[in-house]
Order: structure tokens, then C-alpha cells, then sequence
């Protein structure tokens, strides 16, 4: 069990500064939610709620006329709107995927990420969750999505893909938030412990659960958390899979296609990470975690979004190749028009941001360069929400009859709801990291090296017990350590 | 029922490795019972240096996602064959390849849910307006090794094995909860403090 441990602590020393103690996380976590918010934050805050008036007055109005003021027409009955409920999805799934299977796959670097990204993913999959409730048209009947025992008996149909979506969001949803919270508990105690007047303590302890830190405790929660991110990483595959069965399991040419699935969750872990990227670029600099969220970190993520990159280029060639090896004449015209019909710019700019611009980052330097990463991270945000657009409109603006074919283009109210969308998802972010703990603080202190390496019991250890000559060597040397601190 | 408190020996250290090193000696070589370990971040490998047994939590977990599969499954096939059949060109009622989506959902579901409570349930967590801690600075950088002891011998037995193992400070307690093995943070304050 010590081997582990030392292990542990050699992967951690690229990646943080073994002068890190564990004070230090706690002080450093806890500062940002006891004191009054900067400017920087009250500005960004301002921005974004007035983005959320962007949101809300579009979809009031749509409550009132109904949904003809938003550009969906014949043969488009799939807008923006849907658009934006998977470009949120696949945003929401880096969260989960650093939690459950970097945490299975045992990369220790998701320590210093993990915290901020599930929160990420929980407002993600909330704003995505919007989208199908006021697309439904008579929104305050929404429940009728879920299987309930109603009046006249009837039930939901089972065979629809677009039932599996309201579980596969709704649980993945669920189970996010609770897998968060159980990291949360260790951290709301700290704060609890630390806190400085009876209100927040009394808010903390509620919060923390009356958590003690035993190891009778720890031994239940490390196995339950191991159990949580062994559902979390099927889970995760499973939600962008299912979301993609809405259109694969369709017969409509550019939808039908079995390489949906993985090409999915390939896109979504992709813009997953770009917006976390993009959050964690501004977050370390406003509340000064640089030496938690190093250069390293991001430059790991920057290797991630180049790999997906590569999965989702490589999806793109794929479903040209099967369209031309297919010889199904509606499946070839689909893919002749993305890129040189109607929509070729959005085609096009799809295609830069996503699979050529991402190719920058097999230079080491554009790599650990945070301005130009942060730039990258918000094409490759702009490339997916496209990507999307691609996939839903261009398939059904020109599907089968050339007498049923027409453009869709959406008008200012959609885009209206688009940058509304944002700031909802922004505010949601701002508030979580002023009030929560931003980085998990038990998982980093696990990390962090050991702030004696043993020297005091090795040291009591040489004068009664015979020792490998080994150890003696690695006790002299931490004793040095522990003299130059 | 008449909980049967004894008074407990707590060493302070700030290190795993000695944490887990003088756990072992005291459980192993010292033969202290019922030891108890208060960290801030989870320690790889105290649960065997305390003879902790593995956590049931995920194993409930486990049947939790056995059962919501089989109910999923279930309460699909009720619906759409038994409770309300409805004809779609011709298909069968139970269409079973269709259900495994929602099937699966349903089974991570219930064994996530059951997951967390089972945990809050074995750690005796719940949302409390006071939580009572043996000390502060265990959620900050303290590891905590706590010694129940039953009389005076043992007592003094368990401040000197601590004292010679380096401990970073020592305190004596009332209300080691011996039956339950776990603390008694309300019924008793702290009593003693033996500073090195």
C-alpha cells in the first residue's frame, strides 16, 4: 500500500509543485467563497444575465403565439432548437467523463479539473434540457413526456427513440448530480470547519452532511464513488448514443447511419472539453488557481480535444465514403450538398474549425500557449454547434422529393434564444464558482506529495529496528526536505 | 440501551505514511481494538492498516441495477402488451430490442440513487444544522489516529506508543463509543491534553 501511495505522488509532480501542502488547497479553495466578488466577476455576472433576457423573452413571446415566429417550417420541423439541445448535451459530457472514466483509467491529473467540469456538465445538461420543453410548443404539458399514470390510461410509447432521450437525459442528469455531490460532501466540511460566523457554518454543516472524515466513512465513500464512476462511464457513452438514435434510427438520408453513435459521444467528449477549456482558462486567472490548474492540465485536455479531433475527422471521411459506397442516390445528393450546396459555408466552417484549426495543437508550443488554446477552444465551440446544424437541417431541407424540398434559415428569434442559452449556462457557472468550492479538495490533497515523506517515523525506526540501507538513504534525503521548508 | 463510553487516546500526525505505518503497529503490534482514523482526503490502504472490512455500499449498488434493469424491463412489456396494446404496423407488442435503452437507463438510475443512500445510510450521514468534530483541522491537513482505551494501564499504555511514534500531538477524550465503534461527539466534550 505504500508503494501505491509513492507512485501516486511521482505521476502528481509534473503537474503541481511539490511545495503544495495541504493548507495551502484548503486556503486557497475556500477564499474565493468568503469574500466579496471582484469586479471582473460582477462584470462577467452583468453580461451574462443580460444574455438570459435573450433567452426568456423569445421563449415568453413563443408562449403566447406559439412556434411560427421561429423559422421551422416544411421540411424542416427540426430547428435551432434542437440544434442547441445537442450542441448542450455533448458539452455536458466532459464533465462525466473526467470524473467516471478518467477516474477508472487512474489519470490523477483530473483532480484539479474534476470539480468545475461536472458543474460544467450539470448546467449544460439543464440549459440542454430547456430546449425540448419549449420545443414541445404547450411547454406546461411537457410532463407528458414522462410515463405516468394518467386519466385516460395511456401511456408513452416505448418504441420511440425520442422516449429513450427523455430517459437517457433525465437520468444522466440525475446521476451527474449526484455523483457530484457525494464529492462535494468532504469539501462542504472543510468549509464548514473553516467557516466564520454560526450562518455559513450552520449552511455548511446542513450541506456537508455532518461529515467527520473517518476512515469507517472514507471506506464506505471511496467504494460507493468507485461504484458511481463504474455506472457514470456506460452512462456517459450511453446518453450521446441514445440522442443519436433520434436521428439513426430515422430513415432519413445523412441521419440513417450507424456510425452515429460513436460519432456522437466522439463530438460531444470533443466540445465537452473545449468548454472546459474554455471556462477553466478564464477561472484559473479571476480567482488564482494557476498552481492547481497548471499548464500541464491544460495542455493534457489539448491533447484530448486534438485525439477527438481526429475521431471526428475521421467520422466525416467515413460517412462520405459510405455515401459514395452505398450507391443510394438520396444518401450520395446529401453528402454533395453539404459541402457545395445551400448550407456550404456552414459545411465548411465546420470543417475548419473542427478538424483543421484542432491540428494546431501537435505543436508543443500553440499547445501549452493559453491565449492561443483559449482562441482554439472557442472555434472548436463554434465548429461543433455547426457540426450540429449540418447534421439536423441539411438532411431535411432536401430529403427525398424535390417538390417537398426547401431552406431553412433561422430568424433573429432563434438566434436570440441561442445567445440566451449561453447566458443562462454562464450564469449558472458564475454563481458555482463564487458559492461552491471550485476545485475538489480531498481528491487534490490525495495527490499532493507527502509533506514529511515519513522522515519521523523512519527516523525512530533507525534506532530500534534494522533497516535496508536503502531507506536509510531516503530518510536522510527527506529529512533535508523537510529542513530546507 | 446504555451506551458503554470509554475514553480514547487521539495522535495527531500530518503525514500518511506515518499515519498508515503507526496504524499498523498499533492494531498489529500494540494489539489496540477498535481503532478509528479521522483524514482529510481518503488514505489508499488505511482500511486494511485499521482491519476494516470492504464497504457492502456498492454491492447493494450492484442488485439496486439488477433490479431496476428487471423492473424496467418489466413495467416497459406491462404498458405496451398487458395494460394498453396499441397496434404499430403490425409490430410486436413487446418490442424487446427497443426497450434496452430505457431499460438500461432505469437500471443505472435506481442503482445510483441507492448507491449514494446506502452510503449516507453506512456513514450515518444526514443534513444536520451542527455537526460536532473531534477536530477542525481533520477537514484541513490532520490525520487523527484515535486509541480506545478501557482503564488507566492501557490508557497510559496508548500515550506513550503514540509519544514514541512521533505523534504531533496527543489528546485524551471521553466517549469512544466501544459498542458501536464510533465517537460520541455530543454526549462528551473533550477532557484532556497531554502537549509533547
Amino acid at each position: 500500500m505504500k508503494q501505491f501511495l509513492e507512485k501516486e505522488q511521482l505521476n502528481e509532480k509534473a503537474l503541481l509543485s511539490p511545495k503544495i501542502r495541504m493548507e495551502h488547497v484548503t486556503n486557497d479553495v475556500l477564499a474565493p467563497m468568503g469574500r466579496f466578488p471582484s469586479l471582473p466577476w460582477h462584470i462577467a455576472f452583468g453580461i451574462a444575465q443580460t444574455m438570459v433576457l435573450f433567452f426568456l423573452v423569445p421563449v415568453a413571446y413563443q408562449m403566447f403565439i406559439g412556434l411560427g415566429k421561429f423559422g421551422i417550417m416544411n421540411p424542416v420541423g427540426w430547428g435551432v432548437y434542437i440544434v442547441d439541445f445537442v450542441f448542450w448535451v455533448g458539452i455536458g459530457h466532459a464533465g462525466t467523463l473526467i470524473s467516471a472514466i478518467l477516474f477508472l483509467f487512474r489519470q490523477n491529473w483530473r483532480t484539479a479539473i474534476n470539480r468545475s467540469a461536472e458543474a460544467m456538465t450539470i448546467f449544460a445538461v439543464m440549459v440542454a434540457g430547456l430546449f425540448p420543453l419549449v420545443h414541445v410548443g404547450r411547454t406546461w404539458v411537457a410532463y407528458w413526456l414522462v410515463p405516468y399514470p394518467a386519466e385516460r390510461s395511456l401511456w408513452v410509447t416505448f418504441r420511440s427513440p425520442l422516449l429513450w432521450d427523455v430517459f437517457a437525459v433525465t437520468t444522466y442528469f440525475t446521476v451527474s448530480l449526484l455523483f457530484w455531490y457525494q464529492g462535494l460532501i468532504p469539501d462542504w466540511a472543510t468549509a464548514r470547519d473553516r467557516a466564520k460566523n454560526k450562518f455559513f457554518r450552520t449552511v455548511y454543516s446542513i450541506l456537508s452532511f455532518g461529515w467527520t472524515g473517518s476512515a469507517r466513512d472514507w471506506n464506505h465513500y471511496e467504494r460507493a464513488y468507485r461504484q458511481f464512476a463504474f455506472l457514470a462511464a456506460p452512462l456517459v457513452l450511453s446518453v450521446h448514443s441514445i440522442v443519436s438514435f433520434d436521428f439513426a434510427v430515422s430513415l432519413i438520408p445523412g441521419w440513417h447511419t450507424t456510425i452515429f453513435p460513436p460519432y456522437f459521444v466522439a463530438g460531444a467528449i470533443f466540445s465537452g472539453f473545449a468548454m472546459v477549456l474554455t471556462l477553466l482558462v478564464v477561472m484559473r486567472k479571476l480567482y488564482g488557481l494557476e498552481h492547481y490548474i497548471t499548464l500541464k492540465h491544460l495542455e493534457l485536455m489539448n491533447q484530448v480535444i486534438l485525439a477527438t479531433s481526429l475521431i471526428v475527422g475521421y467520422s466525416y471521411m467515413s460517412e462520405f465514403y459510405i455515401a459514395w459506397y452505398s450507391n443510394h442516390e438520396y444518401e450520395q445528393f446529401q453528402f454533395l450538398d453539404r459541402p457545395f450546396g445551400v448550407y456550404k459555408y456552414c459545411f465548411w466552417t465546420m470543417i475548419t474549425c473542427n478538424v483543421i484549426i484542432p491540428q494546431l495543437f501537435w505543436v508543443k508550443k500553440i499547445r501549452t500557449n493559453i491565449p492561443i488554446m483559449f482562441v482554439i477552444s472557442i472555434f472548436v465551440n463554434i465548429g461543433m454547434w455547426f457540426e450540429r446544424f449540418n447534421i439536423f437541417i441539411i438532411s431535411l431541407h432536401d430529403d427525398f422529393l424535390p417538390a417537398s424540398w426547401g431552406v431553412y434559415w433561422p430568424t433573429l428569434w432563434d438566434i436570440s434564444v441561442t445567445i440566451g442559452s449561453f447566458g443562462v449556462f454562464f450564469t449558472l457557472f458564475l454563481v458555482f464558482s463564487r458559492v461552491f468550492p471550485t476545485l475538489a479538495m480531498a481528491e487534490l490533497k490525495a495527490t499532493l506529495p507527502s509533506p514529511s515523506n515519513g522522515s519521523r517515523l523512519h527516523g525512530h525506526h533507525e534506532s530500534d529496528d534494522a533497516h535496508s540501507g536503502q531507506e536509510h538513504g531516503e530518510t536522510k534525503q527527506a529529512s533535508e526536505l523537510a529542513e530546507v521548508h | 440501551m446504555a451506551r458503554i463510553s470509554v475514553p480514547a487516546v487521539l495522535g495527531f500526525y500530518d503525514d500518511a505514511h506515518d499515519l498508515l505505518d503507526v496504524t499498523e503497529r498499533a492494531r498489529v503490534d500494540e494489539k489496540f481494538a477498535n481503532l478509528d482514523a479521522y483524514t482529510p482526503y481518503p488514505v489508499h490502504g488505511l482500511e486494511d492498516a485499521l482491519g476494516l472490512k470492504r464497504s457492502w455500499v456498492s454491492t447493494a449498488a450492484r442488485f439496486a441495477l439488477l433490479g431496476g434493469w428487471f423492473l424496467g424491463f418489466l413495467f416497459q412489456s406491462w404498458t405496451s402488451a398487458i395494460d394498453w396494446p396499441v397496434n404499430i404496423g403490425g409490430k410486436p407488442f413487446i418490442a424487446w430490442p427497443a426497450w434496452i435503452p430505457v431499460t438500461f437507463e432505469f437500471g443505472v438510475l435506481m442503482a445510483s440513487f441507492t448507491n449514494l443512500l446506502c452510503m449516507f445510510y453506512a456513514c450515518g450521514l444526514y443534513p444536520r444544522p451542527k455537526t460536532v468534530v473531534l477536530s477542525k483541522r481533520i477537514t484541513n491537513d490532520r490525520m487523527v489516529l484515535v486509541i480506545p482505551v478501557k482503564g488507566d494501564e492501557e490508557e497510559r499504555r496508548a500515550v506513550e506508543f503514540l509519544g514514541a511514534n512521533h505523534a504531533l500531538k496527543i489528546k485524551i477524550i471521553d466517549g469512544f463509543d466501544a459498542q458501536r465503534q464510533r465517537l460520541i461527539f455530543r454526549a462528551t466534550p473533550m477532557t484532556g491534553e497531554v502537549t509533547r
